[in-house]
């Protein structure tokens, strides 16, 4: 009899387990509140919680999620969504317009909100009938569609974010295929399936373990020891070893974001007094001295794209017409005569994590040949940033982790009045270009628009793009129906353990 | 005894007041601006305005103390600005996971060390205590990261035997939560125990070449008894030392091996809390672990009294 008892409940045991998504995160993710997060990694977390008016498909088209079609008005000013019919959220409560209106002006409004910036052009929501909301904007804004996409587009339930106010995120309530179960904190984030979801057909797992392991090695420790069926950000150097184990897949995606350096052109001071920020020709000997592909291949074992603008190669908004441009070192030792310091020298400032200083010794000793003598001066990650928003830098290399829509990776940093502007350039002519392609929405004068920027940013270099990385994911071969959409979000819908 | 003990208390109050300026102190001089490594790599200037009010961060450094020390007085640590949730529940999350594994790692460092150091201490000069010393010597120079790296690969990735890393409660199960606590806890505990083993051989050395032990032998006494009673039992005044400075270290969190057995202790906690400039964390387990810390000194003193009866005098 016992020994019955315990075969069923080894079997019961084994069916829940089998049921369970467990996946290995890089980092433990911030406040689990669409309004207030920060962090890459939290949203991870929140594809699998929280529901979004739009999502972007593997083309980075925006697709329909919450919201089924949209329209824009004649003037573009304003934006009608028509929403889906009988969503609920995980307390119960109805996703309808007035629920969208509260979660817009939410996002809005909340003091130290974190989609703020990307929320401000709206002027008014109205709940024009129960699935139908108008957005009003004082400005046309381009980028609109694609911020819904992310968590500017998340809808939180208003019952609970009224009834908890500034404690939401410590037990979130969306309306996602999963709901908020518990937390513990560097530890577990644990989600079960909300039974009322409404596309309950593609949910396949009762529950999932999201798992923060800092550590790469343990990461994949773990999902090769079982305890994890999925895992992000692999490291580069660990792909020969896993791809010969066919117990497991890799999956790669290029990024939206990018890796590059900002040079100091006229952000303080400083930079006006060393060459590189004073003169074009030497930031052009620099780029001329590096070589991307030898960069990849050395600093990211290959995992990336060389690009050289805001967006990849393959990105619809890449400008063909200003190429990846390739090493030339006799080129550059001209140009540094010509500019009169045939040796210059300037610091590098590095992020002190492990990539980043391979990275920057690989550009030091490539920059070498051409004459360059670059001093790295790695600093701890928050000193850094704070010392690149003074203007305390010659050069910085910063990776940014990218967005869906090409404004998210350029006018923050590049707009005169950009305020990560750290660079501190603005040219009249790229400003305008980048304000106008915020208020076009025909795609294809928005790449030209974009085309006079790329030109621009070759000729003056405020910022050198050097390449894109792949989001590196390995999971369990077991595990199919995965979505590679560059936005490196794990989308649960259609996940299945076969 | 009764004034020792007073004596020793009213002492407390002054260190922790020391210790409450000198954290909030030290922390000030950490590189960046809490308020923008919080805002992230968008770091919206509003928001980073909104955080700075928020956390009084534009007001004067006594100021600031002031606000914090009269809530640590009202028993409030605050609020973790990363994740929003109260600074005491968190420690409260923690603490039951690092007196666990410090608790696990002393045993284990007792076990070995004590035992290695009595053995190599009476069998001075023979392959014993070469053994012990070998043994102590690896034990000290094995950084924790790497033997524990090396344990996941050899009985998690290899042999399957143990769960590579992760915490699983007591509570839930509790065959789980010691297989997940094996390895962090032997990592642990293997360094303490090699720095153990050295103070009890050296301890042991010095007892057994007194006079008592030579009467208690000449007495014809077993040599059992008079290594275990008579010898251990006067030797044991340094190791409960030791010890209990160890305990207090890994009470305060043993930061390298819970990143590496991604164990949710204090450890892990103060380290993110330091990188993501979460203040009141930082500020209330350094306090918090400090008051025990200073807890544990004060109970190595009484215990001097129960092992020593010369101490009563």
């Amino acid at each position: 009899m016992r020994i019955r008892q315990a075969f069923v409940l080894l079997l019961f045991a084994s069916t829940v387990q089998g049921q369970t998504l467990r996946i290995g995160l890089a980092e433990d993710p911030d406040i689990l509140d669409p309004t207030m997060a920060r962090t890459f990694v939290g949203r991870i977390v929140f594809a699998g919680l929280c529901d979004k008016l739009f999502d972007l498909d593997e083309k980075l088209n925006v697709v329909p999620q919450l919201a089924t079609s949209y329209e824009w008005s004649a003037d573009n000013k304003s934006l009608t969504l028509k929403l889906r019919n009988g969503v609920t959220f995980h307390d119960g409560e109805k996703m309808d317009a007035r629920a969208v209106k509260f979660n817009l002006e939410r996002h809005r409004d909340t003091p130290g909100s974190n989609r703020k910036g990307e929320l401000s052009v709206i002027s008014s929501v109205d709940a024009v009938d129960a699935s139908t909301v108008r957005i009003n904007l004082s400005a046309p804004f381009a980028p609109l569609l694609t911020v819904l996409t992310d968590r500017a587009g998340m809808m939180v339930s208003p019952k609970a974010a009224q009834a908890t106010g500034e404690k939401f995120g410590a037990k979130p309530v969306c309306s996602g295929p999963f709901r908020f179960v518990e937390r513990i904190a560097q530890d577990r984030i644990v989600l079960e399936r909300y039974p009322n979801y409404w596309n309950k057909g593609e949910i396949h797992f009762d529950r999932i373990v999201y798992q923060p392991i800092p550590d790469a090695t343990v990461r994949l420790a773990n999902l090769r020891s079982g305890q994890l069926d999925f895992i992000e950000r692999l490291q580069p150097s660990d792909v020969p070893q896993l791809k010969n184990d066919r117990r497991f897949r890799i999956a790669k995606i290029v990024e939206l974001g990018y890796q590059g350096i900002t040079i100091n052109i006229g952000k303080s001071d400083l930079a006006q007094k060393n060459p590189l920020g004073k003169d074009a020709r030497v930031r052009e000997a620099f780029e001329l001295s590096l070589d991307r592909d030898a960069l990849v291949r050395v600093a990211m074992e290959g995992e990336a794209q060389p690009g050289n603008q805001w967006v990849a190669p393959n990105n619809r908004y890449y400008a063909k017409s200003v190429p990846v441009p390739k090493r030339n070192l006799e080129r550059a030792k001209q140009l540094l005569r010509e500019a009169g310091v045939p040796n210059p020298s300037f610091t590098l400032m590095t992020p002190t994590a492990s990539d980043a200083q391979r990275m920057a010794q690989v550009i030091q000793a490539m920059a070498k040949d051409a004459g360059f003598d670059v001093k790295i001066q790695s600093t701890e990650f928050a000193a850094s940033l704070k010392l690149a928003d003074q203007g305390q830098f010659e050069a910085y290399l910063l990776a940014w982790s990218g967005r869906a829509d090409p404004d998210g990776n350029l006018h923050i940093f590049l707009a005169c009045k950009g305020p990560l502007n750290n660079s501190g350039w603005c040219k009249p002519e790229a400003d305008e270009a980048i304000e106008k392609a915020r208020v076009t929405l025909d795609p294809a004068q928005r790449a030209k628009l974009y085309e006079t920027v790329a030109q621009n940013v070759a000729k003056d270099r405020p910022i050198i793009y050097l390449f894109h990385r792949n989001w590196l994911w390995a999971h369990n071969a077991k595990l199919t129906g995965l979505r590679t959409v560059p936005d490196g979000m794990v989308r649960v819908q259609g996940l299945k353990m076969n | 005894m009764l004034r020792f003990l007073l004596q020793r208390l009213a002492t407390i109050v002054p260190t922790l007041f020391f210790v409450s300026v000198l954290i909030f102190g030290l922390q000030q001089l950490l590189p960046g601006d809490p308020a923008t490594a919080l805002a992230g790599e968008e770091r919206d200037p509003e928001a980073i305005r909104y955080l700075r009010q928020k956390f009084h961060l534009d007001e004067p450094l006594p100021v600031r103390y002031w606000y914090w020390a009269s809530g640590v007085l009202k028993g409030d640590l605050g609020d973790s600005v990363r994740i929003q949730k109260p600074v005491t529940e968190l420690i409260l999350e923690k603490l039951p996971v690092t007196i666990q594994l410090a608790t696990m790692a002393m045993l284990i460092a007792l076990v070995i060390g004590v035992t290695a150091g009595v053995i190599s201490a009476v069998k001075r000069d023979t392959w014993w205590d070469y053994g012990a010393n070998v043994f102590a010597l690896w034990g000290l120079s094995t950084p924790n990261f790497w033997l524990g790296i090396l344990l996941i690969l050899v009985f998690a990735v290899q042999l399957g035997w143990l769960p590579a890393s992760g915490y699983v409660s007591p509570f839930e199960d509790l065959g789980a939560n010691l297989a997940a606590m094996i390895m962090p806890a032997f990592v642990l505990g293997n360094a303490i125990a090699a720095v153990l083993m050295r103070h009890t051989r050296s301890a042991m050395l010095q007892v057994l070449s007194s006079d008592y032990v030579r009467t208690a032998r000449a007495k014809g006494l077993d040599e059992r008894v008079v290594v275990l009673k008579h010898a251990l039992r006067n030797a044991l005044i340094p190791i409960i030392t030791l010890g209990a400075l160890e305990f207090g270290t890994l009470l305060s969190g043993a930061v390298l091996t819970e990143q590496v057995f991604t164990i949710p202790g204090f450890g892990k906690l103060i380290v993110d809390a330091v990188f993501n400039r979460d203040y009141s964390v930082v500020q209330g387990v350094v306090l918090f672990t400090a008051t025990v810390y200073i807890m544990l000194n004060l109970l190595a003193d009484l215990a001097y009294f129960f092992v020593n009866p010369r101490m009563r005098h």
